[in-house]
């Protein structure tokens, strides 16, 4: 699945999120926070992994990061 | 953002608790406040020997790390369960717990296979009997929690720990509370006082952190867990519930916890729920020896395995 989060047309600077195995292209410039957002997920269930390294939610997106999203939540 | 208590940048930012905390920070506020809940609910003492019930989750991998860094006496459980699911769960759950164990050799592990003790792994056993056809996890359940109970008496454990979060109490609570089962309502706390028939005393020492926080804190302190989830547990309520709450603390940032603390207070100061209460005799069961609310003749436990042996020999033929 592809969100253009930021722009209707992919740049080629987008930078790619990785969240299980979904895909999502974003724009440098803008929060993760807003990011994971417009991407439809919920802040509150996923931890922004940048560079390998957990940033808070107004960490702003760079050019050439590389972003993980990793899944909070747990059942049964 | 900075850290509150450095400067330096965060790495976490708790919005139901107005906290922003670095790396190394962070890992000493969630042992820290592991501690404070663990005295304030009076759940254990630095001489009671504690069983945590790991699964290679992060939950309770993170919770067995902060005990054992606090120098609590915990040693582990695991329940390997033989759920392959396509994706050799149990396998790989087990190899995380045991890589765990392999960097701190001075922890005590104990193993108990389900297929090796009872005769047939999960989901094939559940699938033998009448309450397990649909779905495994009533008869997966209720076998974890006997031979949790039975590990931590026969051990000589004090106290059995698991690594229930917030979000795990406030999504049974969400369940119990849309269909008022004031049964579970009233039975629904942190620490649970050992039963004069054997049953263990059972605590939650992580039941004020959040899933992100539980989750942030393996992350941060490197410990390596079983990311992908049992494959039954797919459509579980649980998720749903979850997904809710934080839909709810995404806007309004603090909910979930209120939900829960709001829930305890009342129980803890008008006694709510408290005629809910029933005293149920338990006897011990013929057969096994744990309590058992059947008056007469032997636990569900011990119950549903005969089913599984029995249909297990019709199906395979008794001369094997
Ligand atoms: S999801 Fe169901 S089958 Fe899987 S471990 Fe949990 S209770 Fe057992
Ligand atoms: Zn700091
Ligand atoms: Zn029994």
């Amino acid at each position: 699945m592809t969100c253009h989060a930021g722009r209707d047309t992919l740049s080629p600077m987008s930078i790619k999120i990785v969240y299980r195995d979904e895909e999502f292209e974003v724009e440098p410039g803008m929060t993760i926070r807003s990011a994971v957002l417009k991407c439809g997920l919920l802040p509150e269930a996923v931890l922004p992994v940048v560079n390998g390294k957990l940033v808070t939610g107004d960490y702003i997106i760079q050019e050439a990061d590389a972003i993980k999203l990793v899944s909070v939540i747990s059942g049964g | 953002m900075k850290c509150r208590k450095c400067r330096q940048t965060a790495a976490v930012n708790m919005r139901h608790h107005r906290l922003a905390l670095c790396a190394g920070h962070y890992i000493t506020w969630i042992q820290e406040q592991t501690e404070r809940f663990i005295k304030k609910y009076r759940m254990f003492g630095p001489d009671d020997r504690v069983l945590v019930a790991v699964s290679g989750g992060k939950d309770s991998l993170a919770l067995w790390d902060v005990l054992d860094v606090l120098g609590y006496r915990a040693d582990g459980l695991y329940i390997g369960l033989g759920i392959d699911g396509g994706v050799d769960y149990s396998n790989r759950s087990r190899a995380k717990v045991e890589a765990f164990v392999a960097e701190r050799p001075h922890l005590k592990l104990t193993v108990v296979d389900v297929a090796e003790e009872l005769g047939a792994p999960m989901p094939a056993a559940a699938d033998l009997t009448n309450r397990g056809k649909e779905k495994p996890c009533s008869v997966c359940g209720m076998t974890r929690r006997h031979i949790m109970n039975r590990a931590a008496h026969d051990g000589g454990y004090d106290v059995l720990a698991t690594g229930h979060n917030l979000d795990d109490e406030a999504a049974t609570l969400l369940g119990n509370t849309l269909s008022w089962q004031v049964g579970y309502l009233a039975r629904q706390y942190p620490v649970l006082p050992a039963d004069a028939g054997g049953l263990a005393r059972k605590v939650k020492p992580f039941f004020r952190f959040y899933e992100r926080d539980t989750a942030a804190y393996t992350l941060v302190r490197g410990i390596d867990y079983m990311y992908d989830e049992c494959p039954y547990s797919v459509d579980a309520n649980s998720i749903y519930y979850k997904e809710i709450l934080n839909r709810l603390e995404t806007d309004r940032p603090g909910t979930k916890l209120q939900f829960f603390l709001r829930f305890l207070h009342a129980k803890e100061t008008s006694r709510a729920f408290a005629q809910a209460q029933t005293d149920v005799t338990l006897n011990p069961c013929p057969s096994c020896g744990q309590p058992t609310a059947n008056p007469a003749g032997p636990c569900t436990f011990c119950r549903t395995w005969e089913q599984v042996r029995e249909r297990l020999v019709t199906q395979v033929g008794p001369t094997l």
